[in-house]
């Protein structure tokens, strides 16, 4: 099979896998789950194959893995579409096929396949643990998920979301998939739809990427309509890149591409949850714990990274090399203020989830940090491999609330919050292999100098930060990366350290294979991806193994973008930003017993800077308010329809006015018969003859003639001469 | 059989009306009998209009299928039917959603005959303005379909129904006077009523002549306002929709799924078969004027539709909001005639136009499918129904999904083009409008929020309320409206490319 | 063609007057039977006449000349052309209908029809009905005036003896008042026109198809165009002289109302064409803007006051007042569109309005009230009549697919080629017809019924239910072929037209 026969494939077996779950055999538990976990295996088997057929192209950024075909009809052309696997391409379809993967085998056990149907469990909120009988003594178990097909089902249609968006040669089918796993998010977040909280998480996490969607559908229509076409080969051409960064906009003076790509560009900041639209991610993980939290921050906040990294070209099309321009400028600052901002807040959460897609909210900022300096592959670089540790991290989480809730059950006390990470500890004795791949997975994310991935992604951002001279950026993000160590080690300590401070924590346990291989395969990832990135004048370690990241991924871009000559400072203050901050998590946290000991309670933080309360207030309660009171109440009902029913009344009014004051009062009186007295007085001569006597009548009417003749006389006598 | 081929059109039109007339000598209190009638017999007129479809040249230049019979020879007027690919395309949809519209009347218990025989008029009704290529005949059909909706809404409506079809018709025919006194004007002036004939000589007027005593350009820009309120009113535009809550809520299901699904269109297909050919200089002056009305319909109609407690008027606001697309579409084109953008923009209306055909028709009939069951349509007494119905939810959340304009599904194909062809011709409102869209997904959340999800509503749990699954009369009435969302959204070639091709042509 | 049917046609009804009073007071049912008979006969005919009629060769057919006063020139000159053929039609299809529905029956409690000595209604009914076809047949003035008096006479009988107790003295004195003064006005006129033509050509005669030659003077026609068409025009209820109509209406009974708004109406139209527009077609000419004013007024006017009537027969009385100011309005045209349609609106008008009286007068004999407001839900009672009603009423608002879109259009059209602000102003009318027709309709057949009617009420009979079929047929008929009527009617407008010197 051709590989492109193969990459239009890939994104099928989930979208099939959802239609046959959701048509079929959503009775069927271990139906719909094999077909699931089938399909995600089959595409991750795809996108293997792609991957490695990619690795053996010669420049394969010049001659990419692409087909098309026509989709609509315009004028006298058609809009193609197809798939396009070109270096980033396929470096990204390695981490998702498996990350996907990992997620499917990972839902069997999180979602207690296997496990007794809860005896007052109800579809929409979250099974609460059936009681079984053995030998003798009852005790409770988790139970099975009530809705475990319909979350299958979700799965796959995310996963086709995501792999059209992976594949797709174009923006529009890029957009397709984009809002298809927009609308996999709302169903997943929102999968418990019983709980108030998770519906309402669900709106809101819809809402505001959709803000973020609606100005990137204007900026493909903007580049639609300025290039004709979307296709990203067609656009990433010189001569177009050229057009487009010459023509002027009357926005701030961007050019046509800084334009296009700041619309563009909001898209990712509501997809990939960046500063202002950063809210949604929190309450997302109102969803199932933690699958469809790591689907949103480990897979597909990513792609908002990804339509940054796709557009790249575009956006730096009129970037001289020196002196960002607006559009970058914009990126990069928005970038490094979230990274430090959520970075700051994570510090303050004690929900081991919040904590967890704060700092992934923050890595994001990275990343578009990097992008907006110019930073493509380090860029690209850090998106692989925190998808792999914060994968790890998140399931590892998810791992620790499974244990954590077995806790509960056992000791029947459902006050205890199994994601408050006060009432844990001490569950390295209890979960070894979580405690230890999360271990792995928050060294990485803390950037654990020179075995973890995320050290050499990270140090190759802040390389490249001070490299071009971006101080500023260089210097917020060192920051942030401080904070991150000390909130992951604060987690870990708080989390696996010390005693356990419940029950709970004590009757903990390790979760089943499906849960733990998952972890072991990504904390795996978690430190080898970060070998195939090593700067290759690393003091020591630089050219034992190629960059060979950078140079496949580097050739996706027209100019290659040459390697950073290395220097002392950002290595050092990544050294030391990384293992400062863990040690001083450690310090401060490891004899912290309870929430009160915490210094770090901050109303300020703990409440995210009060975002929420003030989006309320600025723009939901005015929608509100706009729709009910002003739009529907005062202008349709009020305005419009005012109006209208002016008309039945004014009709009545003119009626009757005509009736009374013309007809009755002019016309009758005084061209009609005059008066009733005349009237009445032929009536009193008449009345005699109502016998029905015919002949009086023509009398009458003789009696007429009569007249008439005189009146002729009389004409005929003066006025002849008229005739 | 040659029979049948020589009069394709005219039997598509008039099936309808003469199995009305048979349903009339049907036994009484045969109600079965009646719907299954009425139901079969509007199948016909679908095959019919299948048959034209797949015989249809969509490459072939100007109209196809053509007939055209003596009918007011008086005055010029002759009962002159033909197709091209923009009226094909609405024909389709009607004949598609009437049988579907009477499949869903058949849980109607009361008198049944009169309520078949008015929705089989209304079909003829609604085909014949689509098919007219002679501006009486297309009047004269305009103006009749209002009488058995009227009588629909009237008869078979709920509790406001009175206040709603009185509206519905007098304000429908207080804007079509207008309309009836330029075409009397052109039928003075030209002596014919024939269209192709009407789109030459109207235009080669040489503007500085007088006409009726005044210059032509006065004349032609009051007839252009007269035929625009008449359709602007149908659509609806803001601020002519406030008919369309009323009628919409009030109606029974199947008339409020022939009314969002067909009716509207027929204002929109004025616009595009009458006024743009017709008046193409007015159309590019006022074009501004045009959309701004549009975009007002389309942020609005968001705001309005959200502002809603009543599930069927949430529903119905949202065509207003929807139809914003088609009128904005229109404007593009009017303005930038002739340009690829003004091309794309019409298809995204027409596309838009068939599109909101299927899916507003599915939403009011979803509507209907839980009043009928909880006899309220109130969004507050609903609530957590999603485990007691859970076929039903989905299919809702999939028919909201194609509302919303999820891409994959056909709304997204047909707002993306309207969006598309609009941005470079009028960049404010096309930007503007998408506040509507950002509210298109508000109010549609909403509408499933309060229905489906959240904490259960016990009233409707068990006890003589307990909420019954949709059942399978009513998934085969949504299945074929589902089937073609999906599909359009995701192959939207098929369809795109007749009217396309149409769009090529006329303008 | 030797059957002499438009005479057979004139006078049979007159006989079959005289012969139901020879019969015994007390034999109602046998009257009834002669009535319908001779109802039926005519009707009969008159569809003879429709259907023979040779629109090829147009002009007059059906010829026939009797002398009757040689001296005087009058003779007994009769033929139809396009304009007044639908014209005997309608009136034998009023006759026969308004039969059927006054057949009344003194079993049922319910007081339907006319039971108080129906023999003399009937034969006052027929006596009318001659005088009707004799006006619309005569191509001799002095006939067609004598037939418009006998025609004119009886209304006045049958409102005061067997018209509405309430207002039947008023209403026949204020019908017979401004009747007769109309027609002494015109009669004056029609003398004058008798008397010059003798001047310019020396020839006695009455005979109109002479007198069309007479050449009359400008002037001359100028002076006397308005009172002969006025005068006439008074019958035909041309504003400001409609004021009798809706009282006459109102206080006659049923079948009256039908022949009184169906076809009187239209005998005032008719001989305001005849004699005044065809005879003195200068003078039309330069009054035409006039007579314009006042259907355009009467057509708004009429209308307006229909909106706020209560009484559901003044309503319809002077909705009669405003489609009939659209006849005059397309007569005021003076082009082929206007007269065409008028000539059609009087046909569909007459049906229409007819119908509306048969079903008002049902609706009256069973609720005792004609107050729309203490009405309600006869739908379920009467649901044929309802449905009689609701497609009168769409005819009335002018829906296509019905006779009135049929016969206005081309009226307006008309209006259009003179003056297009009153086509502007005069479609307003449309739109409040729509409104007061739906609210009506809505109020009477499908409100909430008061429950003293509940229970009481029993459905139209059988001949109702044929009557209101016929009539619909007409409507519908027309409005979905206007072949069937529309290219008969050109022919009489061409010869008008010939006679405006081609205008």
């Amino acid at each position: 099979m051709t590989t492109e026969a193969l990459i239009w494939l890939i994104p099928l077996p989930p979208v099939l896998a959802f239609f046959l779950i959701v048509l079929f055999t959503n009775k069927n538990k271990a139906l719909s789950h094999g077909l699931a976990v089938g399909a995600a295996f089959l595409s991750w088997l795809g996108s293997m194959i792609v991957f490695v057929r990619a690795l053996g192209v010669e420049h394969l950024g010049e001659h990419p893995f692409e087909s098309s075909v026509n989709w609509l009809p315009i004028g006298d052309t058609w809009f193609r579409i197809g798939v396009l696997i070109d270096p980033t391409g396929a470096a990204v379809l390695f981490f998702v096929s498996i990350t996907i993967f990992m997620i499917f085998l990972y839902s069997v056990g999180y979602q207690n396949f296997g496990q007794p149907q809860g005896g007052n469990d109800v579809k929409g909120l979250p099974p609460h643990g059936a009681t079984v009988e053995e030998h003798g003594h009852k005790h409770v178990v988790p139970s099975v998920e009530p809705m475990y097909s319909r979350f299958f089902a979700f799965l796959g249609l995310f996963a086709f979301g995501m792999y059209v968006l992976v594949v797709s040669d174009n923006l529009l089918t890029f957009f397709v998939g984009w809002e298809i796993m927009g609308l996999c998010s709302y169903l997943l977040i929102g999968f418990w739809y019983a709980k108030p909280s998770a519906r309402d998480a669900a709106v809101k996490a819809f809402m505001t990427t959709r803000i973020g969607d609606v100005f990137m559908l204007l900026g493909i229509a903007y580049l639609y309509s300025a290039t004709g076409t979307l296709s990203f080969r067609e656009i990433f051409t010189e001569e177009t890149l050229q057009v487009l960064a010459t023509t002027m906009t009357p926005v701030l003076g961007l050019s046509a591409a800084g334009l296009i790509g700041l619309l563009l560009f909001i898209g990712t900041v509501g997809k990939s949850a960046q500063f202002p639209l950063h809210v949604w991610l929190p309450d997302a993980m109102e969803g199932p714990t933690p699958v469809s939290a790591m689907i949103h921050a480990a897979t597909m906040v990513s792609a908002g990274v990804y339509a940054v990294i796709r557009m790249f070209p575009l956006i730096t099309a009129d970037f001289t090399g020196h002196g960002l321009t607006t559009t970058m400028s914009i990126i990069a600052f928005i970038g490094a203020f979230t990274a430090l901002f959520a970075a700051t807040i994570a510090v303050a959460q004690n929900d081991i989830k919040r904590v967890l897609a704060y700092s992934t909210i923050s890595q994001l900022g990275y990343m578009i940090a990097a992008l907006g300096i110019g930073a493509y592959v380090a860029a690209a670089f850090h998106l692989i491999t925190h998808a792999f540790f914060k994968a790890l991290l998140f399931l590892g989480s998810g791992s620790v609330i499974h244990g954590m809730e077995h806790g509960v059950l056992h000791t029947g006390n459902h006050h205890v919050d199994p994601q408050n990470m006060f009432n844990m500890g001490g569950l390295r004795r209890k979960m070894p292999i979580t405690f230890w791949t999360f271990l792995i997975g928050g060294f990485a994310l803390s950037g654990f100098p020179l075995i973890t991935a995320g050290f050499w992604s990270k140090d190759e951002i802040l390389a490249d930060a001070f490299g071009h001279g971006h101080l500023w950026v260089f210097g917020t993000l060192a920051i942030a990366a401080f904070l991150t160590a000390f909130y992951t080690m604060r987690q870990i300590t708080l989390t696996f350290l010390g005693e356990p401070r419940t029950k709970e924590a004590e009757h903990a346990q390790e979760t089943p294979w499906t849960m733990t291989v998952p972890l072991i395969i990504l904390s795996i990832f978690a430190i080898g991806y970060g070998w195939v990135g090593i700067p290759e004048h690393f003091p020591g370690l630089g050219g034992l193994v190629p960059n060979w990241f950078h140079e496949f991924v580097g050739g996706t871009l027209a100019e290659h973008p040459e390697a950073l000559a290395f220097n002392w400072i950002p290595l050092i203050t990544s050294l030391t930003v990384a293992l400062g901050g863990l040690f001083f998590g450690w310090l401060v946290y490891r004899n912290v017993n309870s929430v009160s000991e915490d210094k770090l309670q901050i109303p300020l933080l703990k409440n995210k800077y009060y975002f929420d309360e003030a989006y309320d207030f600025l723009f939901v309660k005015p929608a509100y308010w706009v729709a009910e009171t002003l739009v529907s109440r005062w202008m349709d009902q009020g305005l419009i329809d005012g109006i209208l029913h002016i008309f039945g009344p004014v009709t009545d009014k003119i009626g009757s006015f005509i009736r009374k004051y013309i007809d009755l009062l002019i016309v009758n009186e005084a061209v009609g018969d005059g008066s009733y007295k005349v009237t009445w007085w032929f009536g009193r001569n008449l009345r005699t003859v109502q016998t029905g006597r015919i002949q009086q009548y023509l009398m009458f009417a003789l009696f007429v003639f009569m007249l008439v003749g005189a009146a002729l006389y009389f004409y005929f006598r003066y006025f002849r001469q008229l005739a | 059989m040659n029979f049948i081929d020589t009069h394709l059109l005219s039997l598509i039109l008039f099936l309808p009306s003469i199995a009305a007339i048979i349903i009339l000598f049907l036994p009484k209190g045969e109600d079965k009998l009646t719907r299954w009638f009425a139901f079969g017999a509007s199948l016909i007129p679908f095959l019919l209009s299948l048959v034209v479809w797949f015989r249809f040249e969509a490459g072939q230049p100007g109209f196809q299928f053509e007939e055209s019979y003596v009918w007011y020879e008086a005055i010029g007027s002759s009962l002159h039917l033909g197709v091209d690919g923009l009226s094909l395309t609405m024909v389709l949809l009607t004949t598609l959603l009437t049988p579907l519209a009477i499949l869903a009347s058949f849980s109607i218990s009361d008198r049944v005959k009169p309520y078949m025989m008015l929705f089989l008029f209304l079909e003829t009704g609604m085909l014949g303005v689509f098919l007219a290529l002679d501006l009486l005949i297309f009047f004269v059909f305009w103006e009749v379909g209002l009488v058995p909706m009227y009588f629909l809404i009237n008869q078979w409506g709920s509790a406001n129904r009175n206040y709603a079809s009185l509206k519905f018709l007098i304000y429908t025919m207080g804007g079509s006077l207008g309309l009836l006194l330029a075409v009397q004007m052109l039928g003075v002036l030209f002596g014919t009523y024939d269209l192709l004939t009407l789109y030459q000589r109207w235009n080669s007027l040489e503007p500085g002549s007088l006409l009726l005593g005044m210059p032509v350009q006065t004349v032609k820009t009051i007839a252009f306002w007269a035929f625009a309120i008449a359709f602007a009113i149908k659509v609806p535009v803001w601020p002519f929709h406030t008919w369309l809550p009323d009628a919409h809520t009030e109606a029974p299901t199947a008339g409020s799924m022939i009314l969002a699904g067909v009716l509207l269109k027929l204002g929109a297909y004025g616009f595009l078969r009458l006024i743009l050919p017709l008046y193409p200089f007015e159309a590019k002056i006022f074009a501004g004027a045009l959309a701004l009305l549009a975009t007002a319909a389309i942020v609005f109609g968001a705001f309005g539709s959200y502002g809603q407690t009543d599930f069927k008027r949430l529903v119905a606001y949202s065509s207003v909001n929807h139809m914003g697309f088609v009128v904005l579409g229109i404007a593009a084109a009017g303005l930038a005639s002739g340009t690829i953008d003004a091309n794309i923009a019409l298809n995204g209306a027409i596309l838009q136009m068939f599109n909101h055909g299927l899916s507003a028709a599915g939403m009011f009939f979803l509507v209907g499918v839980i009043y009928e069951r909880t006899h309220t349509r109130n969004l507050e007494e609903f609530g957590g129904l999603f485990p007691l119905v859970p076929v039903y939810g989905g299919i809702l959340i999939f028919t909201s999904m194609a509302s919303l304009g999820l891409p994959g599904l056909n709304g997204f194909i047909s707002e993306f083009l309207v969006v598309r062809g609009s941005w470079p011709i009028l960049t404010a409102y096309t930007a503007i409008s998408m506040l509507g869209l950002l509210f298109t997904g508000a109010y549609i959340l909403k509408g499933i929020k309060k229905v489906l999800h959240g904490p259960l509503n016990e009233h409707w749990a068990h006890g003589e309320h307990k909420l019954t699954e949709i059942n399978t009369r009513e998934v085969l009435v949504m299945a074929p409206l589902m089937v073609l969302i999906l599909w359009i959204g995701l192959w939207p070639g098929w369809i795109l490319n007749v009217i396309n091709k149409a769009v090529g042509m006329l303008f | 063609m030797d059957f002499p049917v438009l005479s057979v046609i004139t006078f049979t009804p007159i006989a079959a007057a005289l012969l139901i009073l020879l019969l015994p007071a007390q034999r109602k049912n046998e009257a009834r039977a002669v009535a319908l008979a001779a109802a039926s006969f005519a009707l009969i005919l008159s569809f003879g006449v429709y259907f023979n009629y040779d629109q090829a060769a147009a002009g007059y057919q059906f010829i026939e000349k009797y002398n009757w006063l040689p001296a005087l020139g009058i003779s007994l000159h009769f033929g139809v052309d396009g304009m007044s053929t639908p014209l005997v039609l309608l009136t034998g299809v009023v006759m026969f209908t308004g039969v059927l529905i006054s057949w009344g029956d003194d079993d049922k409690h319910v007081m339907a029809g006319i039971q108080d000595r129906p023999r003399e209604f009937f034969a006052f009914l027929f006596i009318l009905a001659s005088g009707v076809f004799g006006v619309f047949v005569s191509l001799d003035l002095f006939m067609l005036f004598f037939f418009y008096e006998i025609a004119v006479f009886p209304m006045y009988l049958l409102i005061a003896i067997w018209g509405w107790i309430v207002t039947r003295e008023y209403a026949a004195m204020k019908l017979t008042l401004y009747l007769f003064l109309g027609s002494v006005v015109s009669l004056v006129g029609v003398l004058v026109m008798y008397w010059v033509q003798y001047q310019n050509t020396g020839v006695l005669t009455f005979d109109m198809l002479e007198m069309e030659k007479a050449g009359f003077s400008q002037i001359f026609q100028n002076i006397w165009f308005l009172p002969v068409f006025l005068g006439f025009a008074v019958l035909g209820g041309i504003w400001p002289f409609h004021n009798w109509s809706p009282d006459g209406h109102v206080a006659a009974p049923t079948a009256v109302s039908m022949f009184h708004a169906g076809v009187l109406m239209k005998l005032g139209a008719f001989a305001a064409l005849r004699v005044g527009i065809m005879l003195l077609p200068q003078g039309a000419q330069s009054w035409s803007w006039l007579i314009m004013t006042f259907a355009a007024i009467a057509v708004v006017y009429g209308a307006y006051i229909a909106f706020v009537q209560t009484d559901f027969k003044y309503m319809v009385g002077f909705s009669s007042v405003s489609h009939m100011g659209l006849v005059m309005l397309g007569f005021s045209t003076l082009n082929r569109q206007g007269l065409l349609g008028a000539g059609v609106q009087m046909f569909s008008h007459g049906v229409m309005t007819a119908l509306f009286f048969a079903v008002v007068g049902m609706i009256y004999d069973r609720a005792h009230t004609r107050e729309i407001p203490e009405l309600g839900g006869m739908n379920k009672v009467m649901p044929f009549a309802a449905i009689g009603f609701i497609i009168g009423g769409l005819v009335s608002m002018g829906m296509p697919g019905f006779s009135g879109f049929i016969a206005e259009f081309p009226i307006f059209m008309g209006v259009w080629g003179r003056q297009w602000l009153v086509a502007v102003i005069a479609i307003i009318s449309i739109i409040i017809t729509a409104g007061y027709i739906m609210r009506n309709i809505g109020q009477v057949f499908f409100g909430n019924m008061p429950e003293k009617f509940e229970g009481h009420l029993t459905d139209v009979t059988v001949l109702d239910k044929i009557a209101i079929t016929t009539l619909c047929l007409f409507m519908i008929l027309i409005g979905l072929f206007p072949g069937f009527m529309v290219p008969l009617v050109q022919t009489g407008v061409e010869n008008i037209l010939r006679l405006l010197g081609g205008a």
